[in-house]
Parts: structure tokens; C-alpha cells; sequence
């Protein structure tokens, strides 16, 4: 903008609008406003709070006061790790398999599914009018024990094969890390299938014929173009997936045992139950901190080796 | 045709009876084509007249309703695109965009296990003047350069047939030109079958060593670029290639010159080549290209007077359109080679040489095809 020669619009009606790049600058910034507020009073301040709380001693009765009792991480991580774990460990198989659920049936309503999309997309969502607990709630009539579910494993073999692998414990499916996964596979499945939706939708069906006419079998087109190309649904699926499943507890409590409790069932009962909102406090942030480290180094990879 | 073809023959591409069928829709009535290894064939036609259609089932991307395709001895027509020596540039380029230049390249050797993908990709890089850009991304790149690199992606596989889909269909017209200069240039150098798909018949005349015009699903006629200009044998030919002016007229038997055969329009008399009339029609569409009027009598001894109706000058020529007396325009393309020019309103002799006028089966639509041109 030179002084010398202004740029005078002149609007419709005839008259002349002054520059005004100052207020124009401002836009941007002011467009930012509401969502930054939201995220100081909701994340920020709460995240402060939970911090301080970490460092408090006391109890519920005699109040709680600030001490910078740093070594309660110690003891929050040696004393549950094994939940730490497990929960990594459950969220993972429900990532892996939901994308496996996930990714033919994303494929299939990108690119096959023609006029019928956009019902079975709806058909996809669907189970959200229903509270998730619910939800949660019929998959124990689906694993009972009476269900002929349970009894065609049992007659088909597959309890005995849970059993060898260490999913479950018993002839049974229902109080099982078996029970578990499969609650969180399906309650995320949608987190899934949506962004693989997204991507997939995207990749053109040509790019496809191309691959073919320069001798690449179906697989091979998979492997070199689809699969490269629906990376970034990938990894927003499996992220949108594996986050809120390892901080889970809905599942664990309903269709697990006392062996299968994961890191979000005991921040609960510390929370809510136990009252010991230091030891809580403290295993949310551990809690944060391992899910966000695993995730940058997840994303790092994906972003350097596969999208190549 | 070309230095470097092996023994003739043997890597023809024949189709026979190739047709297909959409429901009940007939996109390629049954054709039969046979296209000579090493040469630059090109299928022309208007949007929807099957050309498409007919690539993509020799590309192995649409399977045929019925017929046959064959490469030399081979027979393809069961085979997937992937087993097939056959690639195609298509109209989309559809690079791979997650892929380098190079990458993208390299992808049909790397497919079949290559040793010596790498080198033979630059040198095809190099072919197509991309030498040094193999690290780029496609999306880095211009149009252009994206269709060089479409067609060094196909060429570096040294395919029986290279199919080109309209490849030059979005690039502007400057580039276009060069473009057209360019493909046959490797072309010639490479020595393999191209088949090239385009609604252009400007650009189909440059290229092509022989064209097959397509419409409504059918060969309307096959032949050399100046064949099918000086003698299209249907009005569709005689309009889509360049425009034509076409008299109605009627055969009179047996009065002509050695070779020659009269015909009568508007009470005129006036001669045509005898080889330029289907045998046995006496009811004919008379044609003559604006270019082989004459303004004056210096043309031949055809003669027609009419009024100038309108002078477009355009530097290199002047084009008038001239009122017949029954009420028809001719349209007259006079070079600009200092000649004398009409005024408007003048009344002119247009003349032409019986060799340059062609007669058609006057059952014909006269102006089938007459506007298709440049529709994209």
C-alpha cells in the first residue's frame, strides 16, 4: 500500500470506500477469538487445575493442599503400569480391528456403492441415536452365555482358540478381554470408517485404470496407489480410533472382569470413588502425555516412510 | 512406414467384428480395423461416436460385447489390462500423485521386474525433454510438462501398441501445435504403433499416417490424411474434414470426355473426375472445398455466378461467401497471393477443375457432421 497512490474502491452506489487494511488484518485474528476462549476456559485452565491438583496432598475431609509432591508420578506409574499397558494394548487390537472392518466397507461406499452411499453411510452413523452406553449394554446379551453365539464358538472352536491366545480365560466370551476389544472395536468403528470415507472418496478411479494398463495386478494397484493414497484417512482413523479407546472405561466396566481394567476405569474410581484426586490428577496426565507421544511417533512414521 | 519397424506384419493389431454394447445401446457396431506395426493411426470422430470406446477395449480397460482383437499372431481379447503389451496416455494424464515424476515413470518396468528401470526411465525422461525433473512431484509440474510425462510413463514400456486418448485435448492451442510436432517426432524415433483418439481433425491430419473418421459407432471411412480430404466418400467425411460445399446435382450418363462424368445442378453443366462418383446413384451431393474455388474463370472449365454476400478478411486468405442464384451460399477461401480481391455485392464467376470436385450418394444428410467441429 503506497501512500502516493491510494487505492480508492468505489462500491456499487458510487462512492468511495476508504483502504482500511488495518481493520482488514484484523479479521483473521478476530475469526480466531470464540474458538481460542474455548480452548483457554475448557483445556488450558483445566489443564492447570489437574496439574496443581497432582501436586496436592491431603484428603477429601482435612482438604488438599499444594505441596510439589513430584514423586507421586513415580508412584502412580509403578502402581498402575500394568493398566497403562494393558489399556495401550486393547486400544490397539480394536484400532487394527476396525480397520480391517473398516476399510473394505469405506471402499466399498466410496467407490462401489453408487446411488446407495449416502443411505449406507447413514446406516453407518445410525448407532449414534442410540446412548453409547446402551450400546455397550446389548453386547452383553450378544456374548451371554445362553446366546448362540457363545455356544457356535464354543461348538466351532474358536473359545478354545481365545482361550490358547489369552483372550479369554474361560468358555465363556462375555467378562473377557475378549468382550473388551470387541466393545471398543465397535463403539469406534464409525471414528474409523468416516475418515477412510473421506479419503477414499477422494482417489480417482482412473488412477486405478492406469496402474492397471502399466501391468500391475489388482493387489499391486492396492499396494502402490489406493493404499498410499487413502494414508492420510489411515491415520486419522486410527488416531480418532486409538485415542478415546485407550482412555476408555465404559467397556472395560461392563464387559470385562477385575483382570481387564483399563487406565480409564481406575482414573473413575480414583476420581469418583476412592477421592484421591492427586493420584487421579496424576495418572491423566501420564495417561496424556504416553498416548501423545506414541501418537507423534505414529505420525512421524506414517508421514516420512509410507507417504512416499 | 517407418525405418525401424521390424518385418511387416508381424505386430499388426487386428480387430474383427470388435463390438460393444452398453444395455441396449450399440457404442461400436462391429468393426473390423487392422492397424500396420510402427505406424501413427489415428480414430477421429465427434464426442460419442465410439472412439473412446474402442481404445479402452484395445487398452483391455472394457471388455468387448463380441469380436476379437489380436496383436501379430496373439490373440488379447480375454486378457486384463495388466497382461497386455499395450499402454495408454490418457486424457487425464492420471498420474500417480503421491509418486515422483521419476517414480511414476519407472512404475510399468518395476512391475514386470526391470533390472534397468531406472536408467531406461531417465532416458525416456530425456526423450520427452524432462531430463533433470524426475524428483519433482506431478503436481509441481504444468499441463504440458504433465503430458510428457503421461507419455514417457507409457513409451519406456516399449509397447506393441501406445494408445494416446485425446492427450493434447487440455493444453492451449500454442502448445497444442507444438505438442502435435513433438509426439510425432517420438513417434518416428521410437518406431512403435501409436493410436491416436481425437475429436480434432486438424490435429488427426497433422500426426496420422492413416485415419479411421468414426460416427455413430461405425468406420465412416479409413485412409490416408489427403485421401479422405480430397475424396471423402460420405458427407459426414466431407464436413467433419474441413468444410465442404456441397450442390445438389444429377448424373447425366454418357456425356462426358474420356474419364470424365457430367452432372447437371441448377442448369449448370459440369464436370467431375469419373472415380470421383459412386457407381450406379444418379441423384448426388456435388463437393468442392472453398480453397479450389477460383474467383474468375482462371479455375476450370466449372462455372457458377453468384452475388458476394460477405468478405472476411483474415491476412493469410480472404473467405467469401457467395449467394447462387437459387438462394444456397458457397463458401470461397481465396489465398492472399496478391490476386485481385471482390467487393461485397459484386457479381463474381466462381470456377473450378473437374479433379477438384467429388460426388456423394445424395441420400446422404448434407449436413451431417458440418457441426462438430471444435466442441471442446
Amino acid at each position: 500500500m503506497s501512500e502516493a497512490t491510494p487505492r480508492v474502491r468505489i462500491n456499487p452506489l458510487g462512492n468511495a470506500i476508504p483502504p482500511n487494511p488495518t481493520r482488514r488484518n484484523w479479521v483473521p485474528y478476530a475469526l480466531l477469538v470464540p474458538g481460542l476462549l474455548w480452548l483457554v476456559i475448557f483445556f488450558v485452565l483445566p489443564m492447570i487445575t489437574l496439574g496443581s491438583q497432582s501436586l496436592q496432598e491431603g484428603s477429601v475431609e482435612e482438604g488438599f493442599v499444594f505441596t510439589g509432591n513430584i514423586g507421586i508420578y513415580a508412584d502412580a506409574f509403578s502402581q498402575y503400569w500394568p493398566h497403562m499397558v494393558r489399556s495401550l494394548v486393547y486400544a490397539s487390537l480394536a484400532t487394527v480391528l476396525a480397520l480391517l472392518l473398516g476399510y473394505p466397507l469405506a471402499y466399498f461406499i466410496a467407490q462401489k456403492a453408487g446411488r446407495w452411499k449416502n443411505i449406507v453411510l447413514v446406516l453407518v452413523i445410525a448407532p449414534f441415536f442410540t446412548s453409547f452406553l446402551i450400546r455397550t449394554l446389548a453386547w452383553k446379551t450378544i456374548l451371554s452365555d445362553n446366546f448362540f453365539i457363545t455356544q457356535w464358538a464354543q461348538k466351532l472352536g474358536i473359545t478354545d482358540l481365545l482361550q490358547a491366545v489369552g483372550l479369554t480365560s474361560t468358555d465363556s466370551l462375555l467378562f473377557s478381554p475378549f468382550a473388551v476389544v470387541m466393545g471398543l472395536t465397535y463403539n469406534f468403528l464409525p471414528f474409523m470408517i468416516l475418515p477412510l470415507y473421506a479419503s477414499l472418496e477422494r482417489l480417482d478411479p482412473r488412477l486405478l485404470e492406469a496402474a492397471g494398463d502399466l501391468y500391475a495386478t489388482p493387489w499391486q494397484a492396492f499396494r502402490r496407489v489406493t493404499w498410499p493414497l487413502s494414508l492420510p484417512g489411515v491415520v486419522a482413523g486410527t488416531l480418532l480410533t486409538f485415542i478415546p479407546a485407550s482412555g476408555d472405561f465404559i467397556n472395560a466396566r461392563l464387559l470385562g472382569n477385575t483382570q481387564t481394567s483399563m487406565i480409564g476405569s481406575v482414573i473413575d474410581t480414583l476420581f469418583l470413588r476412592v477421592l484421591d484426586y492427586p493420584l487421579a490428577a496424576a495418572l491423566s496426565f501420564i495417561l496424556l502425555v504416553v498416548i501423545v507421544t506414541l501418537v507423534s511417533l505414529y505420525v512421524r512414521k506414517a508421514g516420512t516412510e509410507e507417504l512416499l | 512406414m517407418t525405418q525401424t519397424s521390424v518385418e511387416r506384419g508381424r505386430g499388426d493389431l487386428r480387430l474383427a467384428s470388435l463390438t460393444k454394447s452398453f444395455g441396449s445401446f450399440t457404442a461400436v457396431e462391429p468393426m473390423d480395423l487392422t492397424v500396420p506395426q510402427g505406424s501413427f493411426f489415428a480414430l477421429l470422430g465427434p464426442s460419442g461416436c465410439g472412439k473412446t470406446t474402442t481404445l479402452r477395449m484395445i487398452a483391455g480397460l472394457e471388455a468387448p460385447t463380441a469380436g476379437s482383437i489380436h496383436i501379430g499372431d496373439q490373440e488379447i481379447t480375454a486378457t486384463k489390462a495388466h497382461q497386455r503389451n499395450v499402454n495408454t496416455v490418457f486424457q487425464s494424464y492420471a498420474l500417480f500423485p503421491h509418486m515422483t515424476v521419476l517414480d511414476n515413470v519407472m512404475f510399468g518396468l518395476k512391475r514386470r521386474g526391470d533390472k534397468d528401470a531406472r536408467r531406461k526411465s531417465l532416458e525416456a525422461l530425456e526423450l520427452v525433454q524432462l531430463e533433470g525433473l524426475g524428483g519433482r512431484k506431478p503436481n509441481q509440474l504444468s499441463g504440458g510438462m504433465q503430458q510428457r510425462v503421461a507419455l514417457a510413463r507409457a513409451l519406456v514400456n516399449r509397447p506393441d501398441v501406445l494408445l494416446l486418448d485425446e492427450p493434447l485435448g487440455a493444453l492451449d492451442l500454442k502448445l497444442r501445435r507444438q505438442m502435435q510436432i513433438e509426439l510425432k517426432r517420438i513417434q518416428q524415433e521410437v518406431g512403435l504403433t501409436f493410436i491416436h483418439v481425437t475429436h480434432d481433425q486438424e490435429e488427426a491430419m497433422t500426426m496420422a499416417d492413416s485415419i479411421a473418421v468414426m460416427n455413430e459407432g461405425r468406420i465412416e471411412q479409413l485412409g490416408d490424411p489427403a485421401t479422405l480430404y480430397e475424396q471423402p466418400e460420405s458427407t459426414f467425411v466431407a464436413n467433419f474434414l474441413g468444410q465442404s460445399n456441397l450442390l445438389r446435382a444429377k448424373v447425366v450418363p454418357g456425356s462426358g470426355r474420356e474419364g470424365i462424368t457430367m452432372v447437371r445442378s441448377h442448369d449448370a453443366d459440369l464436370e467431375v473426375v469419373e472415380n470421383h462418383v459412386p457407381h450406379g446413384v444418379t441423384d448426388v451431393w456435388l463437393g468442392v472445398r472453398p480453397e479450389k474455388l477460383r474467383l474468375g474463370e482462371s479455375g476450370g472449365p466449372n462455372r457458377l455466378r453468384g452475388t458476394v454476400r460477405d468478405v472476411s478478411f483474415t491476412g493469410v486468405a480472404t473467405q467469401y461467401m457467395v449467394a447462387m442464384p437459387w438462394g444456397r451460399e458457397l463458401t470461397v477461401v481465396q489465398q492472399n497471393d496478391g490476386s485481385a480481391r471482390a467487393a461485397l455485392g459484386e457479381q463474381v464467376t466462381l470456377s473450378w477443375a473437374a479433379e477438384h470436385g467429388f460426388a456423394l450418394d445424395a441420400s446422404q444428410d448434407a449436413e451431417a457432421g458440418a457441426m462438430v467441429e471444435d466442441d471442446v
